[in-house]
């Protein structure tokens, strides 16, 4: 256990000694708050529209707070691979990964410890966001409800973890960052839309491509309902994405 | 404490390390000398539990390294060709990185890393990144890396590539010292190395081993019969006739001539020193006896010639063909 802290907390460390931190999660605050300031003031807009003579209006739980987290679901698509693409890619380019190949470490520690590390990384990116939701709940009257934020932020985390373990698995790949990035992206891009053309085909294969699609499970999260059948599929999904990542790092020992 | 046992490793069509064999004693320090792409790095990747073998096994300090690489791994060093270092953490956060992963107890670890920083000089470079040091200094960072948790067994795959002759010298002196506590592979291509620092040699070519033995051993055996250097002031006289008779000397040949002074190659026969006899041949006709010397193969002609022998034969087949 020390072990996989050990390289986490390296992981972390380096994100933070060099400007990948500081770019990620600027970025990510930048296009968060952006959005966060545009529902804002069409939600404003609204609530004074629906609120008759009696208060009322808009719900915040339901027109401000879900559309937040569906935009930031977007978001993590563009800034996760900047996450992953170098874990590996970055150990294999410089040699350090025959450091820890040839340390007493398991290929699970090894593993978890660099999904644990971008996974600090991640939540890190989501705190700033805590700074908007307090805004809400003091300003807000009346006060959101704070079951489904507290689903929603879980939600985000166990999605941004299926795109990371993902990820783990495309940088494991190759020794280059760029092409990491760019096939992370992609696979992301298509996790998102892989069920759009659902609407459009026979109830078997659309009921199949909208429980593959990553994006589909987390719209529960935001109207606050936790259901196994989600957190089943995110768990797998990472879990699977590391299984293989594991997979991959043992083929490239025997290839050499 | 080093078992190497019929080692075969192929990537794919291309067999890198073909039927090695070979034993490290504990505390002995053995050179791996071959060409660039002999199969050195290869074979030392195998050991150290970074790539497994294709066929054969290698056990170090008692584990096999595919049966039981983590029990494997904590009794060895590796120091790759290129240092593992990560560019931007300080050498200090660096060290404690490696102390925490190679499990190192948490208590030892900061005393463990002065004596390392100390023996491999590098504690005026503590805090500055990785990522700016020197080659030297990587190096030594990487050798303090290696024997961070004491290992039995240390792999050093060109440790002085890269040093000046200052540092190559301090770290020969270095890795002596180690010996007897540790056992020790260190690969080369730089020939004098081996003979400074090693007590036994293996000479890997084309990934097979083509000679195993101390560097004293291959420098004679490579030979037939011993090899006398010989420069008389013999006046004019005829001194090789003189010099045929003596018992034991089974060839004269001139070598070089200066005026009056000559110099002979003689061949003896092996075991029989005739190097009083030819002194007292030469002194005993006033003559003066200027220098005499064994004459070995250096390990440089050692090497050329295990590492060549194969590779001169083609080309005349090939010539054959033609004609």
């Amino acid at each position: 256990m020390s072990n996989i802290l050990a390289l986490a907390h390296k992981e972390v460390k380096s994100a933070f000694s060099t400007p990948i931190a500081y770019v990620v999660i600027g970025f990510f605050a930048l296009l968060w708050g952006w959005f966060f300031w545009v529902s804002l003031i069409y939600f404003n807009q609204q609530s004074l529209q629906f609120a008759g003579p009696e208060g009322g209006g808009a719900n915040i739980n339901q027109q401000l707070i879900r559309p937040l987290f569906l935009n930031a679901s977007v978001i993590l698509l563009f800034v996760l691979p900047l996450i992953t693409m170098r874990t590996y890619s970055e150990e294999k380019r410089s040699g350090t990964i025959e450091l820890l190949l040839t340390s007493p470490l398991t290929d699970f520690q090894i593993i978890t410890g660099k999904f644990l590390g971008a996974m600090v990384l991640y939540a890190a990116m989501l705190a700033v966001t805590i700074i908007h939701m307090a805004l809400l709940f003091s300003y807000s009257t009346p006060r959101p409800e704070w079951r489904p934020v507290m689903t929603g932020y879980l939600g985000l985390l166990l999605m941004g973890g299926c795109f990371v373990s993902v990820g783990l698995l495309i940088s494991s790949l190759t020794k280059n960052q760029i092409v990491s990035g760019m096939v992370t992206f992609a696979v992301f891009l298509f996790l998102w839309v892989i069920n759009w053309p659902a609407s459009m085909s026979g109830p078997t294969t659309q009921s199949v491509l909208n429980y593959l699609s990553i994006t589909e499970h987390f719209d529960d999260f935001t109207k606050g309902i936790l259901d196994t059948k989600h957190l089943i599929y995110y768990f797998s999904v990472i879990s699977f994405g590391l299984f293989l990542t594991a997979r991959s790092v043992d083929t490239e020992r025997w290839k050499g | 404490m080093i078992e190497v046992q019929h080692l075969t490793k192929r990537y794919g069509p291309v067999t890198a390390v073909n039927d090695v064999s070979f034993t490290v004693e504990r505390g002995e320090i053995l050179g791996f000398l071959g060409p660039n792409g002999a199969g050195k790095t290869t074979t030392m990747r195998v050991l150290t539990g970074y790539m497994p073998p294709s066929e054969g096994k290698a056990i170090v300090a008692g584990y096999d390294v595919l049966e039981q690489p983590i029990e494997a791994k904590r009794r060895t060093g590796y120091l790759p060709e290129t240092p593992p270092l990560y560019p931007d953490m300080t050498v200090r956060e660096y060290l404690t990185f490696v102390a925490k992963i190679k499990g190192v107890p948490r208590k030892e670890s900061k005393s463990r890393i002065g004596e390392m920083m100390r023996k491999t000089r590098i504690d005026d470079v503590a805090d500055r990144h990785c990522g700016k040091l020197s080659k030297g200094y990587r190096q030594r960072v990487g050798l303090a890396q290696a024997m961070l948790h004491n290992p039995d067994v240390l792999i050093l795959d060109e440790p002085t590539a890269g040093l000046d002759p200052k540092q190559i010298i301090e770290t020969r002196q270095l890795i002596k010292g180690l010996a007897g506590d540790h056992t020790i592979i260190l690969s080369t291509h730089i020939l004098p190395e081996v003979s400074q620092t090693c007590q036994r040699v293996v000479i890997i070519n084309k990934g097979k081993v083509v000679a195993v033995d101390t560097p004293d051993n291959l420098t004679s055996r490579l030979r037939g019969s011993e090899t006398m250097y010989l420069q008389v002031d013999a006046q004019g006289a005829d001194a090789a006739g003189i010099l045929q008779r003596v018992a034991g000397v089974t060839r004269v040949a001139v070598a070089d001539t200066k005026q009056q002074v000559v110099g002979f190659e003689i061949d003896s026969e092996t075991g029989h020193d005739v190097r009083r006899e030819l002194a007292a041949a030469v002194v005993g006709r006033g003559w003066g006896l200027l220098e005499m010397r064994p004459m070995r193969m250096s390990l440089e002609e050692i090497f050329l010639h295990v590492t060549t022998e194969d590779v001169a034969a083609p080309p005349a087949v090939a010539e054959a063909s033609h004609e």
